[in-house]
């Protein structure tokens, strides 16, 4: 156990390095980034001057040292646009895509968990049927798309739920939906397939075959084994929830991290940009390895495998 | 035990069907669609660009107000809505194409020299995955367009940097399986090269597999562009892509609803007919794991 915590540990942390540098590099993308902030119209001694200001003129791995240093210890740098350091904006604007993506999260799971083992215990029945289309039209609809009919329909027609911002709980109501929905597919799939494969072991058929009740036959010993890629699946879709909320959020005008990053991007506040990219790669590498290791504490067959 | 074999018996059947009917249903309409992208300059009754502040959001033929040369209306700047419509398919199609050869050339290569080589090749390029899928896909593609100017071209080569995950994982697991099997050990024994053993021998192989992921991800593309344009920072207008009409229709919702909802009912029947078509290429050829 101990050897394989090191080692997921180890490749979790060479993950964060490489994609800090990676966050780090977009910047330069555009190929300077003094030009960007200074706009396309802005003078060359503008340039110069920002590029002296922000230490552009520095070789590029000293400023990603210094960067990836400062923000090891909390100092994410100065939002250009603001003025102000990029934690501030950040903690302003967390809250909301944190509420927004662990409600849909636990919303979409209270669904998909419960309707993929009715599924799985009557393929074909009528409840499997019905999962298949919430799946297949779930995957096919585009969730930016399904908001703004939402908006128009429970919003503007019947005037039932805010439009837009979320000043009240109602105006979760329609983010909450619409992102769930999304999320449910894969998760509902996952524990459909992996309820059917464990359904068919020996140790199912035996617990059957003593006489357990058909509720305590799937609780004590089916769920337990059918979760283990659920575990996986649930840590990926919590982080593309929190991470994918960027179009919601815009749709339902939340100020959320997601609209913070697009505003950013349309006015060039690239350090804003890059801290909300390494937050939530971060906040994804977190999720996965801690999936990796519940799964490790759920399954012991894994500990010898990795 | 009859009952149980009864059910075991049930799904494989049924499953099958289902998938051919679904990949049968998929496969006429994203033909039709196809057709319709092919033969835009045909079926178009109007320019997809052309202006005629004249004629501003008039309604599609369901509405009264509707006049028959605009039979799907006409958008704020007066532009025939169905020829945008039509054009529109030009530019989900093209772009999920395109991103699929850019990302799948990279996702294959990569996962072919993973699972054949195994080893410290493949420790580099399992490593490469892990930090691609921990990257916001979307927020990264924004980005990237943002920074290196919103074209077309950019738009297709940040995707397909992006989006090679899928395909390196599966052909990884698939070249893992193929390397032991006798035939490859045949070839190693008479000193074929590793190139021809690799393009020529188990690349062919995993064709089937290959089709499901193409389908998979060419669904995924196509709703990728249609959120980054409709957050302004995909295709450029005038260019006519669904998502940006919903985004140009978008100050419009209260009154002229059918503005948001014509596009997206064709990006839904799109992305569906692809998913019907995949889902029932997977049932047909064998499981294909994520």
């Amino acid at each position: 156990m101990l050897s394989f915590l090191s080692k997921r540990l180890l490749v979790a942390l060479l993950v964060c390095v490489t994609v800090s540098a990676l966050s780090f590099g977009l910047m330069f993308l555009s190929g300077d980034p003094a030009i960007a902030i200074a706009g396309s119209g802005g003078r060359a001694e503008d340039a110069e001057a920002i590029r002296v200001a922000y230490g552009f003129d520095r070789p590029l791995v000293i400023q990603y040292l210094d960067w990836i240093g400062s923000a090891l210890t909390g100092d994410l740098g100065q939002s250009i646009y603001f003025n102000v350091p990029v934690t501030e904006i950040i903690g302003n604007r967390v809250g909301v895509t944190l509420t927004l993506g662990f409600i849909s999260f636990l919303v979409a799971l209270v669904i998909a968990v419960p309707l993929g083992i009715a599924a799985a215990l009557r393929p074909n029945g009528w409840i499997d049927r019905i999962a298949l289309v919430i799946a297949v039209s779930g995957q096919a609809i585009p969730s930016f798309w399904l908001g703004l009919m939402a908006i128009v329909v429970f919003g503007v027609w019947y005037g039932m739920v805010p439009i837009s911002g979320a000043e009240t709980w109602q105006g979760y109501i329609l983010p909450v939906v619409v992102l769930s929905y999304y999320a449910i597919p894969e998760l509902m799939r996952i524990t459909r397939s992996g309820m059917i494969d464990v359904l068919a072991t020996d140790y199912v058929r035996a617990a059957k075959a003593k006489g357990l009740p058909m509720h305590l036959v799937i609780s004590r010993h089916a769920l337990r084994n059918a979760v283990l890629p659920l575990v996986s699946l649930a840590a990926v879709q919590l982080g593309q929830l929190l991470s994918g909320s960027i179009v919601i959020e815009s749709v339902f005008a939340l100020n959320g991290l997601g609209r913070l990053a697009w505003e950013s991007l349309l006015r060039s506040d690239l350090p804003v940009v890059q801290a909300i990219i390494l937050i939530l790669s971060l906040l994804y590498v977190v999720l996965t390895t801690l999936a990796d290791i519940l799964n490790a504490v759920l399954d012991p067959r894994l500990r010898g495998a990795s | 035990m009859a009952e149980l074999s009864t059910q075991a018996a049930r799904p494989s059947i049924w499953r099958k069907m289902r998938g051919n009917t679904g990949a049968l249903i998929g496969g006429t309409l994203l033909a039709v669609i196809v057709l319709i992208a092919l033969f835009a300059p045909l079926l178009a009754p109007h320019d997809p660009v052309a202006q005629d502040l004249t004629r501003r959001l008039l309604p599609p033929f369901w509405h009264d107000r509707s006049v028959p040369e605009h039979l799907l209306g006409t958008d704020h700047l007066g532009r025939d809505y169905l020829s945008r419509l039509i054009y529109g398919a030009r530019v989900s199609l093209g772009v999920g194409l395109g991103v699929i050869l850019v990302s799948g050339a990279i996702g294959i290569t990569l996962g072919l020299l993973a699972g054949y080589f195994g080893g410290w090749v493949d420790m580099v390029i399992s490593f490469a995955i892990t930090t691609r899928l921990s990257l916001p896909i979307v927020l990264v593609a924004l980005a990237a367009v943002a920074l290196g100017g919103a074209s077309l071209t950019t738009l297709i080569t940040v995707l397909g940097l992006l989006l090679w995950d899928r395909f390196a994982v599966v052909t990884r697991a698939a070249a893992q399986s193929l390397r032991h099997q006798e035939f490859i050990m045949g070839l190693r024994a008479i000193g074929a090269s590793r190139a021809r053993i690799l393009f020529l021998e188990i690349l062919p192989n995993m064709r089937a597999t290959i089709l499901v992921v193409v389908s998979l991800e060419v669904a995924n593309v196509i709703l990728l562009e249609a959120a980054l344009s409709f957050l302004g920072l995909g295709v450029r207008p005038p260019t006519p892509s669904w998502g940006l009409m919903i985004s140009e229709g978008r100050d419009n919702i209260l009154f002229d609803p059918w503005l948001i909802a014509l596009p997206g009912t064709a990006l839904c029947l799109l992305v569906l007919a692809v998913n019907l078509f995949g889902d029932g290429m997977r049932d047909i050829t064998g499981p294909v794991r994520k």
